[in-house]
């Protein structure tokens, strides 16, 4: 069959696809530091340790600069016969996906110098992750949504396993790792069998094929089925939850941040395209499995949640909780799917800024107290005030208490359920309600002991926040406060995302 | 036409890596098993890429096989990482996380 495609080929004139490297620039601009940063490794060696972490934000915040001119450029571009998409949708979240990145590198670099770790490798695994998920950001295409989630994950697992000489950080990197490639491969059966379906990987034609009721229904719903487990592990829904507790706990914990935001935010992105792109069409196998896995992960993440002792366990099983949340507005996407759409990103983008400054209070507590249990939270507000504003902040708007931004969150996506006016969607409001009541309870045990506890050991001397630490701080406390005070902003970014329904169509 | 028999082949090779990725306890099995699943795939994009008529099943395929080699490359790295800090690679004794 080669030969004869070749021998095809070579009557056909080539004729150079026309490629607008404006749209491509971000992910250009990332390979290119990418390399860089290799390079001056391999130049430097010791000596390039303390270029390496200021290269790396550089090249984060040197990448955002085409998204925002794309951005002003406002024109929706579509390159490789519609396998890769720039629009509104993919800018917002590729700017949140290098936010995200630009803090992760901010937090990493005290906690890499200080403890026993390799340290320039480690920035090249979290470029090359960062550009996976940029990519993931533009993918509308079988082919490219796996090469982008095969390149998010793959340097993953070993940021994950990164504290060689430590027994736990190599088990999370295990379960990450064996979950993680589990997951993709019942995906690939899934995209294998929605391939055969259609006869091409494109989402927009994929859903062409598949909408209504075809002969072939219980192959695509089977096919549907994969794909979207694979990426309910990705997400960390119940009941695909089992790694996340282990390899937050275990992993060093600028991984663990970015694994929570990053790793899980693409992993929506991905449903989003899916779902919005492909699979409207089929709205029968999707709502019912969507309503499931965030009824399901909404309640058993807080369950587990309620009796953890360890913080950034009680984040992994929060984390759970809040990709219910998440998920909640999918189970309204064939009914309402621009709020849906627009509720999921809102959420994504919040979540981001108050998950990451939970991380970032935790790395700067564990520096003095080198634990993670909720008890060596004791006393923070006698010995370090500010962190303690800043972690009350930040769980208070995990929490949804307003007017902080996981308040906004949580209200987009309470509106999404209730205006789609099904029984399915009220009864998922009330699943949502219940659920940020129950989430209360442990969100209040840190809090009390953080302000109201001793100190475990009487220590009290102060916490030394080394810069980078606090800008990332303020970074994040200063959105989480600043969206919700000011939902309107978030509302500029996310206004016009409808826009995506009508360009992927055409 | 004979496609349903490479879907059948294929969802052996699939249900066979599922059963092993459940239910081996060695770790370079359990990598063995999910090689299996990602071959079933292969035959799938294949032999449906042959069926339609298109080429793009054969390059989804040549993309797995390129990206399952550096997947698995990562995955040897981790389990010979843990050989060698506790000398077995029984997933059972990985268990100091839980809770």
């Amino acid at each position: 069959m080669i030969a004869s495609l070749l021998a095809q080929a070579s009557q056909v004139p080539f004729e150079a696809p026309v490629i607008d490297f404006h749209a491509l620039a971000p992910e250009i601009v990332l390979v290119a530091f990418t390399a860089v940063v290799l390079l001056v490794d391999v130049i430097k060696l010791e000596e390039a340790k303390r270029l390496i972490p200021g290269l790396t934000g550089l090249a984060m915040l040197a990448s955002l600069i085409p998204v925002i001119s794309l951005a002003l450029d406002g024109a929706d571009r579509s390159l490789f016969g519609g396998a890769f998409v720039v629009d509104n949708l993919s800018l917002v979240l590729q700017a949140m996906f290098l936010l995200t990145a630009y803090v992760v590198t901010l937090l990493s670099s005290n906690y890499l110098a200080e403890g026993d770790f390799w340290e320039s490798e480690f920035y090249l695994m979290l470029l090359s992750s960062v550009l996976g998920m940029v990519l993931m950001c533009s993918a509308r295409d079988l082919v490219s949504i796996f090469v982008a989630l095969e390149l998010l994950s793959i340097p993953a697992y070993m940021m994950a396993t990164w504290e060689k000489r430590n027994l736990r950080s190599n088990e999370a990197g295990l379960k990450y790792y064996l979950m993680g490639v589990f997951a993709s491969a019942l995906m690939l059966y899934g995209m294998s069998l929605l391939f055969g379906v259609s006869g091409s990987t494109l989402l927009t034609e994929i859903g062409a094929a598949i909408e209504g009721g075809s002969s072939s229904t219980p192959i695509v719903t089977l096919g549907i089925v994969l794909v979207i487990v694979g990426f309910a592990f990705k997400v960390s829904a119940v009941p695909f939850h089992t790694w996340a507790p282990d390899t937050y706990e275990g992993a060093p914990t600028p991984v663990t941040a970015f694994l929570a935001v990053a790793s899980k935010a693409a992993g929506f992105v991905a449903l989003l395209q899916l779902i919005f792109v492909g699979f409207l069409g089929r709205t029968d196998v999707i709502e019912p499995l969507m309503w499931v896995l965030a009824a399901a992960s909404m309640t058993v993440g807080n369950l587990i949640a309620l009796r953890q002792t360890n913080v950034v366990r009680l984040l992994a099983y929060s984390g759970i909780a809040q990709a219910g949340f998440m998920l909640a507005p999918l189970a309204v996407s064939g009914s309402n799917p621009d709020d849906a759409l627009t509720a999921v990103v809102t959420y994504l983008l919040i979540y981001a800024g108050m998950n990451l400054g939970a991380f970032a209070v935790i790395i700067a507590v564990s520096r003095k107290t080198r634990s993670g249990e909720i008890s060596s939270l004791g006393g923070l507000f006698g010995y370090a005030p500010g962190l303690t504003v800043a972690m009350t902040l930040c769980l208070a708007s995990l929490a949804g208490i307003p007017p902080l931004g996981g308040w906004f969150a949580k209200f987009v996506v309470f509106r999404a359920l209730t205006a789609a006016d099904t029984p399915a969607g009220y009864a998922l409001a009330i699943v949502v309600a219940l659920n940020s009541v129950i989430a209360f309870y442990y969100y209040g045990l840190v809090l009390k002991a953080m302000w109201f506890s001793p100190a475990p050991d009487g220590d009290t001397t102060p916490i030394r926040v080394p810069v980078s630490l606090l800008s990332a701080l303020t970074i994040t406390v200063a959105a989480t406060v600043l969206f919700g005070v000011f939902p309107g902003l978030i509302g500029h970014f996310t206004g016009n995302l409808a826009g995506l329904l009508s360009f992927a169509g055409g | 036409m004979w496609l349903n028999q490479f879907l059948l082949l294929g969802a052996v090779l699939f249900c066979i890596g599922v059963y092993g990725v459940l239910a081996r306890r060695n770790g370079v099995m359990v990598l063995m098993s999910i090689e299996l699943i990602l071959n079933a795939v292969n035959i799938n994009f294949i032999a449906f890429g042959a069926y339609h008529g298109t080429p793009i099943g054969q390059v989804f395929a040549l993309f797995v096989i390129a990206v399952a080699a550096a997947e698995v490359g990562v995955g040897l790295a981790i389990v010979l990482l843990i050989y060698r800090n506790r000398s077995s690679i029984d997933l059972e004794s990985a268990n100091l996380l839980k809770g």
